[in-house]
């Protein structure tokens, strides 16, 4: 057997280091974070008790709406609504609009922070050497990881399973804004320049508009991270359909599993399906005449 | 020209890419060549020791080939690039001394350009196109767009207003680029290679019309090429630029047969004369009677004194040649400003043509001039 790797100096002393630096944070401020992301669990329980205080078949038009507007496909509206009906049917309704509600509150979280977040580094070389490592650690350290700080600072509950399913599913949406700013014609900016236009209408005229197709593609991979997030998440409280797959696992019920997978599963398609019409449509805008 | 005439000046301006310009404009100064400040100081020259200036209402060429500089040096006129020494004076105001409001205010109304690639934005129609200009300057649309519909007249696109830049071909998309540029009324028109992506046919089409808006218009405009019968074309004046170097300014005569140095020289040698040589350079004028004047006896000495007569009868020019029996014989005509190449196939169909200034006859063109000019350009140069 080979030698064990020689011990340089106890690691006992440095997680000691971190484990109480952490506590004292948790101690001192804790307070003051939980204060401070009420609106974040306001927003949250808001959207969970509205979906769940909707009647079902209000929902179900709803979103097979929106499906139809996104794509003007027939075929995809009904089979939206078809696999609603059919998560409706497994008696999982409720727990499907609390995972709706937790991955919609996560992506606008995600979307609001990320998006100006990934302008600022198409401007900043800078702060984007210094994000894009930060990124790359984000979605390369196990989930499990980040979860316990969180539950450290807030205690199991709506709070640290929204956050965490924030910093899961933010990357993709960062990334996106900053390639698809980057990605824009230099000669179409530079003309726009030319004819005197302000960075803000440089931004706003130009950029933003013609890197929408890679910004929208990245809010559909920040939905579809967030929705994988629900099964960890409930983990942790969160409740809904992860919460079913988590009993499904500590009792050993195959059925419960299954069942709350397959409906996750759907509500993915769902939403993955309204997301890639939108950006597609967007794209259209753009090759018009082709 | 006098000085109220000078437009734009260019006074000495250095473009230094690099981390140590300073050093490096200093070695430069000092008389280093382009390599020498590389290795000593690790930067690259782009523009040395620029120097020129072009006058009101001129077209000013500059031309050189890729990675001469033209390109960077068009952008310091609206500082999308910043010279690293220099001044350029514009209506003699240092551009250079703007603060930001000011430059946004030039951009604005002062300058506008035109771009190889085009640089429409592809989300909006080609009305809104025309108008980006007016509308930062503040326009009210309503104006906006009424103006807007008046330079896409102008440059031919009325009834493609609200199509997307995607849906023209690559002549008419530089062609709202063209009227983007004009709709801001700017006196100076920047146009970065605008022409280059172009394919032939529609580039020569566009070249016209460029010159018909001149004619009417009057801008300062400069012209970036690396077609030397392009520049030959259409400008005034041009400047040849080589590794970021001024070699020669002047008019296409200047060029064509007084080359400053070996470069400019070989640069031109490939030119097609007989598109550089126009028949006004070639032609002989002769006497232009009516064709009641005409008669035989005053014809035949005439023609002793000269190498042929013009007879008018307000049908079309006819022409008596020395040597030639008879009446006077209806033949082609061109004008002056033509070059001496299109009036190749005239010449193979017949001896000799007649000469139009402004629409009058005024003399005649032979074969044998026309091929004597050529050759005296090719001695010159």
């Amino acid at each position: 057997m080979a030698d064990n790797f020689p011990e340089f100096f106890d690691t006992r002393g440095l997680r000691f280091a971190i484990d109480d630096g952490f506590s004292w944070v948790v101690a001192n401020y804790g307070d003051m974070f939980e204060r401070l992301l009420m609106p974040l669990l306001k927003l949250l329980s808001g959207m969970e008790t509205f979906l769940q205080w909707l009647p079902w078949y209000v929902t179900i038009a709803a979103i097979a709406a929106l499906t139809y507007s996104a794509s003007r496909s027939l075929k995809a509206t009904a089979g939206a609504a078809i696999m609603l009906v059919f998560i409706g049917a497994l008696g999982l309704w409720n727990d499907a609009m609390a995972t709706v509600a937790l991955m919609l509150a996560a992506t606008v979280v995600a979307v609001v922070v990320g998006i100006p977040l990934g302008i600022a580094m198409a401007r900043w070389d800078g702060l984007r050497s210094m994000a894009l490592p930060l990124l790359d650690i984000m979605q390369t350290l196990p989930i499990f990881v980040y979860l316990i700080p969180f539950v450290m600072l807030f205690g199991p509950g709506k709070i640290p399973a929204i956050l965490a399913t924030v910093f899961f599913a933010i990357p993709p949406v960062i990334r996106l804004t900053d390639l698809g700013i980057r990605q824009v014609d230099s000669e179409v900016v530079e003309a726009i320049t030319a004819f005197g236009a302000t960075p803000r209408q440089k931004l706003f005229k130009v950029q933003i508009p013609l890197a929408l197709p890679t910004i929208m593609a990245g809010i559909n991979q920040t939905t579809m991270m967030a929705l994988s997030m629900v099964v960890i998440a409930s983990m942790i409280g969160a409740g809904g359909l992860g919460y079913q797959v988590l009993q499904g696992i500590q009792r050993l019920e195959v059925s419960r599993g299954l069942i709350a997978g397959i409906a996750i599963v759907f509500l993915a398609v769902i939403f993955d399906r309204i997301a890639q019409s939108y950006g597609r449509r967007a794209q259209k805008h753009l090759a018009s005449g082709e | 020209m006098t000085a109220s005439d000078v437009k734009i000046q260019v006074d000495k301006v250095y473009k230094i890419f690099g981390d140590r310009p300073d050093d490096a404009i200093a070695e430069l100064r000092a008389g280093a060549q382009k390599t020498e400040v590389l290795q000593k100081t690790g930067c690259v020259v782009g523009l040395k020791d620029i120097d020129f200036s072009i006058h009101n209402g001129e077209t000013f060429v500059i031309m050189g080939l890729s990675g001469s500089g033209k390109s960077t040096l068009i952008r310091h006129f609206n500082r999308l690039i910043e010279p690293t020494a220099g001044r350029i004076l514009i209506d003699g105001r240092n551009i250079m001394e703007m603060n930001a409001g000011e430059l946004l205010a030039f951009r604005r109304n002062g300058i506008s350009m035109v771009f190889q690639r085009f640089g429409l934005l592809p989300h909006q129609t080609v009305l809104e196109n025309t108008i980006c200009g007016p509308i930062l300057q503040g326009m009210n649309r309503r104006e906006a767009v009424a103006l807007g519909m008046e330079q896409l007249e102008l440059v031919g696109l009325k009834g493609f207003e609200n199509r997307f830049p995607r849906q023209l071909s690559g002549g008419m998309q530089q062609r709202v680029g063209l009227a983007r540029a004009l709709a801001t009324k700017a006196d100076v028109l920047l146009m970065d290679e605008a022409f280059s992506a172009l394919d032939p046919l529609i580039k020569s089409d566009m070249q016209e019309q460029l010159k018909d808006i001149q004619a009417r218009l009057k801008k300062t405009i400069i012209f970036i090429t690396h077609d030397l019968d392009e520049a030959l074309h259409l400008g005034d004046r041009i400047a040849i630029l080589k590794d970021g170097e001024l070699r020669q300014v002047g008019t296409g005569e200047e060029i064509l047969f007084r080359p400053a140095d070996d470069y400019v020289e070989r640069f031109v040698r490939k030119v097609d004369l007989s598109r550089a040589m126009y028949a006004h350079e070639a032609f002989t004028k002769v006497p232009v009677l009516t064709s009641t004047e005409a008669t035989p006896e005053r014809s035949a000495a005439l023609l002793r004194e000269h190498p042929g007569v013009v007879v008018t009868n307000g049908v079309g020019p006819r022409l008596l040649a020395r040597g030639a029996t008879g009446e006077a014989i209806s033949v082609a005509s061109v004008d002056a400003g033509a070059a001496i190449g299109q009036c190749f196939p005239l010449l193979a169909a017949h001896d000799a043509i007649v000469v139009t200034e402004g629409g009058a006859a005024t003399g005649m063109l032979t074969r044998e001039m026309a091929f004597k000019a050529l050759a005296r350009s090719v001695r010159k140069a």
